[in-house]
């Protein structure tokens, strides 16, 4: 066994009671206070200025807390939300197409596959609406009709029109919002921005969460720093697949280091592999880049119905043309949620039907929108987006169609949660990505930006301080505390280490051996013999990168080897438990997709009776101790998921 | 493909640099610019050499973290393209290639190709925002805008800051980076009633950094990426001189 279970450990959702609609009022209402003029004496650090990080340290800054921002980037307004592209979802039910809170609850809660908490959800769906408000009064251009009215469009896995978006730059837009907010606090002096530092480890003083360490990247002083609460936002670690839509700076270091202090991570093996990604056209590449979900509302999915077609794209008739996604799930068609979209991809090419030199691709095609909408309607919609194709691939898509292909994208695993975003830590917060908790198995598209801002905005200003109200009067925290001085002599032995093994290797070699073998064995399709296989595969290249990498030793100052060994080498170790975590579930849900679980026709076979459970892992020194938190659904039924 | 490169090498800040010259073989034209200085890279490191420091992140042409001078012009030769979004078809087999930092007063190199711009983000800081908290914002409909009105200040806002700007103006002046967002916020209703103070913080702070003036030449838009107008620039100066 690659791990144990441990049935004894329940853990503390915090869910308040009553209706769910009135839950998060519930909440509100009974959360402690802080006065006024008392918040100033609270210091807070956050690790991560993407768009949770930055809204959530504005937010905190605002209300009068002293808060303390770091980020690897050279400026916070580079996190990597700015390249969020197709728009942001909120229920405003602007077009009068029947939706609701309810709706955009359940389309979540659906779209992840019932496996997320209710409660949640519910508040995501709840909060949404007043992030819109606040975006536009921060200068946030979303798009308008000719009204002067908010426009929207559609997105993945649902049948209304609630995404609010600005070009294809959506994430760009409120990013620079957010950052803006931000700035103003640093001007305010409430916040202090430090930036080029990268978190290395989580000091704990008796099992609470008190500081952190970080590395100047320009200098490469170790330095101790102090807070009365520490809120991770790092994002995502789908970097992890080494090929994916992520920066490349992205990492799971953070979380990981906060793991191995006793933080528990949720479900890590569920990756959003997109289906809307530029194909691989080398071993040279280092990252697949994104073409937005919002393509898909006027582009159409196909590929040739002959194996062996060697005609142009605009040669083939209709005919001999297969639009799958149209022909398997015909009331949602080319906007099946990602997961399906994604599945559906890799079966057609599986199956030899791909397109492209490396036939590893499908078509995007927007003939049939161009002849109907002309030209302009579509440059005006996607203008950018095409714009970004012909410089990558130095191809028209105005005159053939895209090839595309699905890529590593978003992690719903994450730390642990409770419901008031706090880890089993107390003092640990996560929030946006780097946390599990709304999106379950599977994300919709445009609800990545949402959830990063309502936590940030709404839902963290509320929580953390009633973490800070229960715990009575602030401490001053020492930096010399025995704790700080063991974490800092513990990461600057681990820098030194990796400059010291002299091998032959450098660390984008085990990076992208890492990325094979979890895009092989724990990417779109997972099964028991490869999962064992991978795990195996894992433990061997981890052997051999602690004896053959090859970086630059210097340690002080600028030095990117040694930089990227630090990620790569918890990569290695998140890889693990990923495989672990994935063998764990013996059921198909969301992005989760286990070839002994699935129907004749290929679709996914959720198993509720053994799986109803979010899957929470602690490190222990025998391996991974699973512990579960059952999921409780009192206001829904769990359904099979259909969208044909 | 194969290339000639001549690579500005400076260890830090204090000392001096030099162009220092390497070749690159067996490069493939749909490699990105940014990839086959990666390939250098791990050659230099398993050969005992120090790689070539340089920045990059989203590798999107988003993010504004990549800037290089490529043969003399900031992002290399293609209009509307970062670094990172360059790729080696748009250069000849057997060139030779010329990269250096982006450079300017403002901008101190850190190390080789890789630069300081914390000086953008201070002018943001000096005013670059619309004051509004969370939570008090009204609901968004209750504000109409017109389309040319948000398109026009999604034109401005669309700047990534990058820097190029700066990087391509013999006077090392800010002030299409300045005057984007100025003219971004000014464009906006909510953005209207900060907008003369805004103006006067912003502009004071470009020239406390050490940004030069702007005589219109326009090598700024030329190579901006995201293509903002210096039309921007002349909307800022008679908001400042108003």
């Amino acid at each position: 066994m690659y791990f144990s279970t441990d049935e004894k450990q329940i853990p503390k959702s915090k869910v308040p009671s009553g209706e769910l609609k009135d839950k998060w009022s519930n909440f509100k209402n009974q959360a402690k206070l802080i006065s006024p003029n008392n918040r100033k004496n609270y210091n807070v650090i956050i690790v991560g200025t993407g768009l949770s990080g930055a809204s959530a340290a504005a937010s905190l800054a605002e209300l009068g807390y002293n808060v303390s921002v770091f980020c690897f980037q050279d400026s916070p307004r580079r996190a990597h939300s700015v390249a969020a592209q197709g728009g942001v979802n909120a229920m405003k039910n602007y077009k009068n197409d029947g939706d609701s809170i309810y709706r955009m609850f359940y389309d979540t809660l659906k779209g992840g596959d019932f496996r997320a908490r209710e409660a949640n959800v519910y508040r995501l769906a709840e909060c949404s609406a007043h992030l819109i408000d606040q975006a536009v009064a921060q200068g946030v251009p979303f798009a308008r009709e000719y009204s002067g009215y908010l426009s929207n469009r559609s997105f993945g896995g649902v049948q209304v029109s609630r995404t609010f978006y600005a070009r294809g730059q959506t994430g760009q837009q409120l990013l620079l919002g957010a950052y803006q907010a931000l700035m103003r606090q640093v001007k305010a002096k409430k916040i202090k921005s430090y930036t080029r530092h990268e978190m290395l480890d989580l000091v704990l003083i008796n099992g609470v969460a008190k500081g952190i360490i970080a590395r100047n990247l320009d200098t490469g002083e170790i330095t101790r720093h102090t807070a009365n609460a520490v809120v991770l936002a790092t994002g995502g670690f789908g970097k992890i697949y080494y090929l994916s839509t992520l920066a490349m700076g992205c990492n799971g270091s953070a979380i990981w280091r906060a793991h191995k202090k006793g933080a528990w991570v949720a479900s890590p093996s569920w990756t959003q592999i997109h289906p809307t990604c530029l194909p691989q056209s080398g071993s040279y590449q280092s990252k697949l880049t994104l073409m937005s979900e919002s393509l898909r509302n006027d582009g159409r999915i196909w590929v040739p119905l002959s194996k062996n077609e060697n005609r142009k794209a605009a040669d083939i008739p209709e005919e001999d043309r297969d639009y799958y996604l149209e022909r398997r799930y015909p009331s949602f068609g080319n906007l099946a949620p990602r997961d399906i979209a994604s599945r559906a991809a890799k079966e057609r090419v599986d199956a030899g039907h791909g397109v492209g030199t490396l036939k590893n691709a499908v078509y995007l095609d927007f003939k049939d929108a161009i002849e109907k909408q002309g030209k302009e309607a579509i440059a005006k919609k996607y203008g950018n987006l095409f714009d970004m194709y012909q410089k990558i691939t130095g191809i028209n898509a105005y005159n053939e169609p895209m090839k595309i292909s699905p890529a590593a994208h978003f992690s719903m695993g994450g730390l642990w949660v409770d419901y008031e975003l706090s880890t089993n830590i107390p003092g640990l917060f996560a929030i946006g990505e780097a946390n599990f908790a709304d999106h379950g198995a599977n994300r919709l598209g445009a609800n990545s930006l949402l959830q990063a801002c309502v936590d940030g905005y709404y839902i963290l200003p509320q929580t953390l301080p009633h973490y800070l109200a229960q715990s009575g009067k602030p401490d001053p925290i020492n930096s010399d505390d025995p704790a700080f001085i063991e974490s800092e002599l513990k990461v600057k032995k681990q820098l030194e280490e990796f400059g010291e093994i002299n091998g032959h290797k450098t660390v984008d070699y085990f990076h992208r051996e890492l990325g094979k073998i979890l895009y092989d064995k724990c990417g779109l399709s997972r099964s028991e013999k490869g999962l064992t296989t991978a795990i195996e595969a894992i433990k061997n290249l981890r052997k051999s990168f602690y004896t053959d990498l090859k970086i630059p030793k210097k340690i002080d100052g600028i030095n990117e080897e040694l930089e990227k060994a630090g990620r790569v080498a918890d990569y290695l170790e998140i890889a693990e438990l990923m495989c672990i975590d994935a063998l764990s579930r013996e059921e198909s849900c969301g992005a989760h997709f286990r070839t002994e679980h699935q129907t004749n026709d290929g679709e996914a076979i959720r198993d509720d009776k053994a799986f109803n459970f979010i899957s929470c892992w602690q490190k222990s020194d025998h391996g991974p101790v699973l512990i579960k938190e059952t999921l409780d659904f009192e206001f829904t039924t769990p359904t099979e998921r259909s969208y044909k | 493909m194969d290339f000639k490169l001549k690579i500005w090498r400076q260890e830090q800040s204090s000392e001096k640099g030099k162009m220092t010259s390497y070749s690159v073989k067996d490069i493939s034209p749909d490699m990105s610019f940014l990839e086959m200085l990666d390939q250098l890279n791990e050659n230099l490191t398993l050969s005992g050499q120090s790689p070539v420091s340089f920045d990059s992140d989203c590798r999107e042409g988003i993010c504004g973290q990549c800037g290089l001078f490529i043969n003399g012009r900031a992002h290399g030769p293609n209009a509307h393209t970062s670094t990172c979004q360059l790729h080696m078809r748009s250069f000849k087999d057997g060139d030779t290639i010329y990269i250096e930092p982006f450079r300017a007063a403002a901008f101190p190199i850190k190390k080789d190709l890789k630069i300081d711009r914390s000086a953008l983000d201070k002018i943001i800081i000096s005013g670059g925002f619309i004051s509004v908290n969370t939570g008090q914002a009204p609901e968004a409909n209750q504000t109409l805008i017109s389309s040319d009105s948000v398109e026009a200040a999604f034109d401005a806002a669309a700047c990534i800051g990058c820097g190029a700007c700066v990087a391509s103006c013999k006077n090392s002046s800010a002030s299409l980076f300045t005057a984007a967002k100025i003219s971004h916020l000014a464009q906006l209703p909510q953005g209207k009633i900060e907008h003369k103070s805004r103006t006067n913080q912003m502009v004071r702070k470009m020239d406390e950094l050490g940004f030069g003036s702007c005589s219109n030449t326009g090598a700024c838009e030329v190579e901006c990426p995201q293509g903002i107008s210096i039309s921007h620039i002349a909307f800022m100066n008679k908001s400042y001189f108003k």
